[in-house]
């Protein structure tokens, strides 16, 4: 979607909100939302794309003047809702009104080192093969899907090269939206930053990983 | 204050810390975000989807655990040891993973080396995909509009704020972590640190200079900083 988390190249966010000696939390909701956001993300009710999805979903305006954890809050808070597994009223209320849905799995402590460790890999066999080879000239396709991707606009319609495989990885646009995990073939892609900017920028290059389905060959 | 079965500082946690906030602006952002939470926290307790002993235990994995000095250790290995920057060229996920930093926001991970004329600087233009095994959870400013909407378009705007000018000619590489794959950058090893142990070397390994928004400290930097003896 176009949403208010596709930033590359916007003007007018000022300068970096740099803090000498931050602290890893603000404050201590913070901690909390992070670790509702591991464990409810353990339950299985939804995949990473989904809660990505669900954290750009967040209103612009609000987004953009949310700080990090607070949008991951309003994520979580989004997939709690649409997956049924509490209302709006209980969570507001923070009190239980209706009986609990069933869940994949509840994270317990003893479990949380061998989850973690064990991660979420996104790559996946596949049987076709990569229509793409590292040297060969793509475009980033142009379009505009309402749902989730993972192209930025600042380089759709842009040429660029193929300089690696990863290998064929869960693709967001499909993941995001309960279509399985559609396994696609992920590219690092690079492009002359002069070209995608238009104006000169010495030898600057933009590397980004783009799946098939969003580069054309050239 | 909600009231329920379940107290979500029950955990065991120390709040003690932050009582003072609440009881002098109300309305806040902090307020509102306070109370939310801890409504979230007692519900999903109460449904049973949620474990809180598991809750403080990914809080002390991320806050007591995994950090940048995981990062430093990589780089100062990678350093001292051709045979491990080669593997980690050839396969940074196994060359890292065998360090035993791995595991979630690791999955895929690609090493990108600093050479005398090219820099490597990673963002997420999308969201704060950034590599947790490695480096702990991201700074704000990372997470920040600012970062993520300049870092691809000015470059060199972005490293002026954190103090950093590239020599003349110097080409920039950025790279937008769009998909699982995450970026470690291997900065230049300073000048001088001929015999260090890999111990000191990683003493040089500044957060910053992982992401590619800093350099490496020379060994009378982190003197001065106190990082090296």
């Amino acid at each position: 979607m176009n949403g208010p988390q596709d930033l590359g190249g916007a003007h007018g966010f000022g300068p970096l909100p740099l803090e000498e000696n931050e602290p890893l939390f603000h404050d201590d909701w913070e901690r909390r939302v992070l670790a509702l956001t591991l464990a409810m993300g353990a339950s299985g009710s939804w995949n990473i794309d989904a809660s990505r999805h669900a954290r750009e979903r967040t209103p612009p305006a609000e987004y953009l003047s949310s700080s990090y954890y607070r949008i991951w809050f309003e994520g979580l808070v989004r997939l709690i809702e649409e997956t049924g597994l509490a209302s709006t009223d209980e969570i507001a209320s923070g009190r239980m009104t209706e009986p609990p849905k069933r869940v994949k799995r509840v994270l317990k402590e003893a479990d949380v080192a061998a989850v973690l460790a064990k991660g979420g890999p996104a790559d996946r066999s596949t049987e076709t093969k990569a229509q793409f080879a590292v040297g060969d000239r793509v475009r980033a396709r142009v379009m505009n899907p309402k749902g989730h991707t993972r192209l930025p606009r600042y380089v759709r319609g842009h040429t660029g090269t193929i300089e690696r495989i990863h290998g064929c990885h869960v693709f967001p646009d499909s993941a995001a939206h309960g279509l399985g995990d559609d396994p696609q073939w992920l590219y690092g892609v690079v492009f002359d930053a002069g070209e995608v900017w238009g104006e000169a920028r010495g030898g600057d290059t933009l590397h980004i990983d783009l799946w098939e389905p969003y580069l054309e060959r050239l | 204050m909600h009231s329920g079965d379940h107290d979500p500082e029950s955990g065991g946690h120390d709040h003690g810390h932050h009582h003072h906030h609440g009881h002098n602006h109300d309305h806040s952002e902090l307020d509102e975000m306070e109370l939310r939470v801890r409504a979230l926290e007692s519900l999903l307790t109460e449904k049973g989807y949620i474990d809180p002993p598991a809750l403080d235990a990914l809080i002390e994995t991320y806050e007591k655990q995994v950090g940048p000095r995981n990062g430093a250790a990589v780089v100062a290995r990678a350093w001292n040891d051709p045979g491990f920057m080669k593997m980690l060229r050839d396969d940074a996920t196994a060359a890292i993973s065998s360090m035993n930093f791995v595991g979630r926001q690791g999955e895929h991970m690609v090493a990108v080396e600093n050479t005398p004329g090219t820099h490597n600087m990673v963002v997420c233009t999308l969201c704060s995909c950034y590599p947790w095994p490695v480096l702990g959870l991201p700074p704000v400013w990372y997470k920040s509009p600012a970062y993520r909407s300049r870092a691809v378009i000015e470059p060199r705007s972005v490293l002026a704020e954190f103090g950093v000018t590239l020599p003349e000619g110097t080409a920039i590489k950025v790279w937008d972590s769009t998909a699982e794959v995450r970026y470690l950058v291997i900065p230049q090893r300073p000048a001088g640190t001929g015999g260090m142990s890999e111990e000191d070397l990683a003493c040089l390994v500044t957060r910053d200079s992982m992401i590619g928004t800093g350099l490496a400290l020379t060994p009378d930097e982190a003197r001065a900083k106190g990082l090296l003896s």
